[in-house]
């Protein structure tokens, strides 16, 4: 199934936990220090980096990008440390988060709250998944590195459906 | 005395870095191959075939496997004939910042564990061990983290039965769930002390993964981690676990330590003499 972000509210009720889906155009990418960032910056009601709303977050660090690449090895990291972030960032208008493994049963509820998703990305696969990426730049947080906010255009980015709007998850 | 140049190790660990980050070892390609063929479950082994698809880009392109390019760990084992002109560590992180830099791996290093400030690419994760010989054999271990996190410890008692331990090994798979990067490679250190046997667990890793000839020992905990059915990237399916390595050291009358350290199915090392 092809799904183009934004993300309309209606294709996200449609997609079930298991579904593979190819993802077309723009996504974040923001892992541990990113989130605790985003999270300081919410409780202090200031502006975010980038309006979060229909948008989606992917949990990546690539590494440096090679010369003549539009990025490097770029796979997933494990979704569970973004968990106490989650429901926050969701409630900011956030409808699609994508990483690796399981989410925490409260993540679980947020998503189903929202109507949001949760993408599983083919793990440990970051070379492969390079592939899909078009155009990189940068949004915010340079000084972190790796952990940097990164915009990212994908093309036909494949992916698992691993919680639905429902609740419903793929490991269940 | 054979006399090594510090500059002669830089450069063999600079080389080490584009090895073991850009060409997955042959004996974990060969498993996750065979597991391809025998998974039955259709997504796991579509997933598998990205796996596989994945070493092959990462080797010909040379883009890191994984963008967890690890915290980089070294195994030197120096011959006592051995000697070095220079500064033996400085020497092999030199090597490391020189390879992840030239190679466009990641800054994944942070100098203070608690202020996380400003990631770097050292320094690297040194074991030294001093042995017979005019030769120094370096191995480098890029170990991701998200499986690392998943390392277990436990102080049993010497009194304890096999299938405890058995027990406690497949309670960690089991833990990591999908978290960890499945189908994973396990190592398990039996003995010595809490922080020595964490030691053998990591270097357990550095054996060969046979997924066919193996200790029974081994094979009776792989075939129960399978039974799992956890299976490659969470899906199900028969590979939770490509192959268990067990290491193991004389200790005390008093204990048993075992550590597990697990591997996600990128695991990457790569060796070098001089």
């Amino acid at each position: 199934m092809e799904i183009k972000i934004p993300l309309d509210i209606k294709k996200v009720k449609q997609l079930k936990a298991g579904d593979e889906v190819l993802l077309s155009g723009v996504i974040y990418t923001a892992r541990d220090q990113a989130h605790k960032r985003l999270s300081a910056v919410i409780d202090a009601g200031k502006k975010l980096p980038f309006d979060l709303n229909g948008q989606v977050i992917y949990y990546c660090g690539p590494t440096k990008t090679p010369k003549g690449k539009i990025i490097g090895s770029c796979g997933p990291t494990t979704s569970r440390r973004m968990d106490e972030f989650s429901e926050k960032l969701l409630a900011k208008g956030l409808m699609g988060m994508i990483g690796k493994g399981g989410r925490s049963p409260d993540v679980r509820n947020a998503i189903k709250k929202y109507s949001s998703v949760y993408f599983l990305a083919y793990a440990g696969c970051g070379a492969l998944l390079s592939k899909y990426v078009k155009k990189a730049e940068l949004v915010s947080y340079k000084d972190l590195g790796p952990e940097a906010i990164l915009r990212l255009e994908v093309k036909d980015f494949p992916l698992i459906v691993g919680i639905d709007s429902n609740g419903r998850s793929i490991y269940d | 005395m054979r006399v090594i140049s510090a500059d002669k190790i830089s450069k063999a660990v600079s080389d080490l870095c584009a090895k073991a980050n850009f060409s997955l070892r042959k004996d974990v390609l060969e498993c996750l191959k065979a597991a391809y063929k025998k998974e039955a479950n259709k997504k796991a082994k579509k997933f598998l075939g990205a796996v596989i698809a994945n070493a092959y880009v990462a080797n010909k392109e040379r883009i890191a496997i994984c963008q967890d390019t690890g915290l980089p760990i070294l195994f030197l084992e120096v011959g006592q004939d051995v000697l070095i002109k220079g500064d033996l560590k400085k020497a092999v992180n030199k090597g490391v910042d020189q390879g992840y830099k030239k190679y466009f791996l990641r800054n994944s290093i942070v100098h203070d564990p608690v202020d996380r400030k400003e990631p770097g690419f050292i320094p690297a994760l040194i074991h030294i061990d001093l042995v017979k010989g005019s030769k120094i054999k370096i191995t480098l271990l890029a170990k991701g983290f998200g499986c690392e996190n998943k390392s277990r410890l436990k102080m049993f008692n010497p009194t304890v039965s096999f299938s405890q331990i058995k027990q406690f090994v497949v309670e960690a798979v089991k833990d990591s769930g999908a978290d960890a990067c499945p189908p994973y490679v396990v190592g398990v250190g039996i003995g010595g002390t809490a922080d020595y046997s964490g030691y053998l667990a990591k270097k357990a890793l550095l054996k060969p993964v046979a997924c066919t000839k193996i200790r029974k020992l081994e094979s009776d905990l792989l075939k129960e981690i399978n039974r799992l059915n956890i299976g490659p990237m969470g899906l199900g399916g028969k590979f939770t676990c490509l192959g268990v390595n067990i290491e193991t050291a004389p200790t005390h009358i008093a204990g048993l330590p075992v550590s597990v350290n697990i591997s996600c199915h990128a695991l990457r090392s790569a060796v070098i003499e001089l």
